[in-house]
């Protein structure tokens, strides 16, 4: 088995609240292969962008660790991890708050090699923009406007650049695709797998969409409250998945096609409980149809391997 | 045939600032039968939400005009009715709800309020404590304890908000009701509760729903039939069993599906539709879809396409003239 390029360990982010401890991302353990893709998907507050921002150490972790290519990345120092974030880019959610408005496309493209002194002169730089430009797709003719001329697939486009520019190999791509039409969704989708295998990227791919991350993902986690319940192979999770959860999540779906029309569908019932402080043993527990008093216990649930690649979170199921 | 409940014809809309003329609505004609769910479905910028505000006479007053065409719903012409009879239709027999639950709500009054409000507005019910029942009837019928009308907005999940916006909606039993994008802002779990919910609703109550969605998957789920827009037009229309499933389809609507990532099927590339939404200021000649359409050709783009109509499934494209 090839070395992964990322490694989670027990990672743990809480937030101080005036009520108590936030556990917004709580014991993960993930591990990235070199060119693939992990989809991290969960609901709304299930702590996924707080797990990609703390491996990027957008926001420092609380406990446990991080290996970026075997190197422990919670003990950079910043100029090393300066040199680190050139490799370990970050896409965001929402092209439109995420580009300085008062920046030509160039000029956006442009930042970060400047930042990061990556060429010598402005010739250099504006090929390398152009050259950038051209690879996720911009016409050249846009260069000169603003990001409130282009439409959201476009400007996607360039915070896709910007992510680019510094030729990193591991990219966090936090919900790329949400605030998108499904045309231009697709478009985009496209674009980030042909880059991938073009560069050899490998990708942490956060989304709430399951159709989207089961097509572009080789490997999937899924989230809830802060913990990742399942992990498997795309494929797996969604032939067979194990725990109730991921099953509830996978029949909420609403598919384009009439097979499923008149079926009697399992709905979830209750709502998210809150991740302050939250009750020891399995945090889905107060939802779950298959839920026990052993699921409540301390200590009783492990996250542990019922088949090759297969990871489940679950006392019935292992 | 009986007259439908609402008929749409030709309607024309447009938006017109200082700067440029968009426009949103071009020469929709629909119907909707008694207890039908009909979809309306299509991309930012189609016009879908145009279509909805016009039926309620809630186009922005001095820049959303209606240049042409008539809206037919339950014997009356809407566009011609007073401001005073309007408001009489508003809420009663027509009401809608809105995209996002966190916004379209008053944080400053209760829920109970809230509803209470739509209540003593068009009912007969005048006694308080009459209107007090009928509220806590409606919260439970969308699954809210009682109780919690005295809770204000902040105080409900975003599910739950939805689910008060639903209860002010069908408060006077309306017989019409539009949601537009009702769960587009909801996570797939709390989706799922608050659609299977507004079913069993529609069933109850014998509602007749216009659901504006860009989610084909909520369309097979929840209509009847369907119409697809694009640039202010429906390009094709029918029943779902027909748009989904008929050979001869629009190439929009072929391209909407082939956008959508499949669960089952094994599919390493999408097949999407390429360049961009047309811009309403500028519409292009022709076929509103041509510069966008794999299969066009020399006539679509001078040409306007007629409406074929296969026995109820209309498709506006010259690939079937």
């Amino acid at each position: 088995m090839s070395q992964p390029l990322l490694e989670t360990k027990n990672l743990k982010k809480y937030f101080k609240t005036p009520h108590g401890n936030l556990h917004a991302v709580d014991d993960v353990s993930l591990s990235i292969e070199k060119g693939a893709t992990l989809g991290v998907v969960g609901e709304s507050g299930c702590g996924k962008s707080t797990l990609g921002r703390t491996i990027l150490r957008l926001t420092q972790a609380t406990d446990g660790r991080i290996l970026y290519d075997g190197r422990e990345i919670q003990a950079c120092n910043e100029s090393e991890m300066r040199l680190l974030r050139r490799e370990m880019q970050i896409i965001f959610q929402d092209p439109f708050s995420s580009l300085n408005p008062r920046l030509t496309v160039n000029e956006l493209i442009a930042e970060p090699i400047i930042v990061n002194h990556i060429c010598e002169n402005k010739a250099a730089r504006n090929r390398r923009v152009e050259e950038l430009m051209d690879m996720v797709e911009l016409a050249k003719r846009l260069s000169n406007t603003y990001p409130h001329e282009l439409d959201g697939g476009r400007r996607q486009r360039i915070g896709i650049a910007r992510a680019l520019a510094l030729n990193p190999r591991f990219i966090v791509c936090d919900e790329p695709v949400s605030a998108l039409d499904v045309s231009v969704q697709a478009q985009v989708l496209n674009l980030l797998m042909d880059l991938q295998e073009r560069l050899s990227l490998t990708y942490l791919f956060i989304t709430h969409n399951l159709s989207v991350v089961r097509h572009i993902s080789s490997e999937i986690a899924v989230m809830y409250m802060g913990v990742c319940v399942e992990k498997a192979p795309a494929n797996m999770l969604f032939s067979h998945p194990r725990h109730p959860y991921t099953e509830a999540l996978l029949e909420a779906i609403p598919t384009p096609d009439l097979s499923s029309r008149n079926k009697k569908r399992k709905i979830l019932k209750g709502e998210v409980a809150s991740p302050i402080n939250p009750a020891p043993g399995c945090r889905f527990a107060p939802r779950c149809t298959k839920a026990t008093a052993a699921c409540t216990e301390n200590g009783g649930i492990t996250f542990s391997e019922v088949e090759k690649g297969h990871f489940v979170a679950c006392i019935h199921c292992c | 045939m009986s007259e439908p409940l609402l008929r749409i014809e030709d309607l024309w809309v447009r938006y017109q600032t200082e700067r440029a003329t968009n426009y949103a609505v071009n020469g929709v004609s629909l119907s909707l039968d008694k207890g039908e769910n009909l979809g309306l479905v299509g991309e930012t910028g189609a016009g879908k939400t145009t279509v909805a505000l016009s039926i309620l006479r809630l186009l922005p007053q001095k820049t959303g005009i209606v240049d042409r065409g008539s809206i037919w719903f339950d014997g009356q012409e809407l566009l011609s009715l007073s401001q005073s009879d309007m408001r009489a239709i508003r809420g009663n027999k027509i009401s809608m709800i809105f995209q996002d639950p966190m916004t379209s709500l008053n944080p400053v009054l209760t829920v109970g309020e809230q509803i209470a409000e739509v209540i003593m507005l068009h009912s007969s019910k005048t006694q308080k404590h009459e209107v007090q029942q009928r509220v806590d009837e409606i919260l439970q019928m969308v699954g809210i304890p009682a109780a919690r009308k005295q809770e204000y907005p902040h105080q409900f999940s975003g599910g739950m908000k939805q689910r008060v916006v639903i209860a002010i909606a069908i408060a006077c039993n309306p017989m019409l009701l539009i949601a537009d994008e009702p769960t587009t802002a909801l996570d797939v779990t709390i989706q799922a509760q608050v659609l299977e919910m507004m079913d069993a609703l529609k069933r109850t109550l014998q509602t007749s729903m216009l659901l504006i969605t860009h989610d084909l998957g909520i369309v097979a789920q929840m209509c009847d039939k369907v119409a697809i827009m694009y640039s202010g037009e429906i390009v094709e229309y029918g029943r779902v069993e027909d748009v989904f499933e008929a050979t001869e389809r629009h190439p929009y609507t072929q391209g909407l599906f082939g956008s959508i990532p499949s669960l089952t099927g094994n599919v390493r590339r999408l097949n999407p539709i390429g360049g961009q939404m047309t811009d309403p200021a500028n519409l292009p000649a022709g076929c509103k879809f041509h510069p966008r359409c794999p299969k066009c050709m020399e006539r679509c783009k001078t040409e306007e396409p007629a409406v074929v109509d296969r026995t109820g499934h209309r498709i506006k494209c010259h690939l079937y003239t």
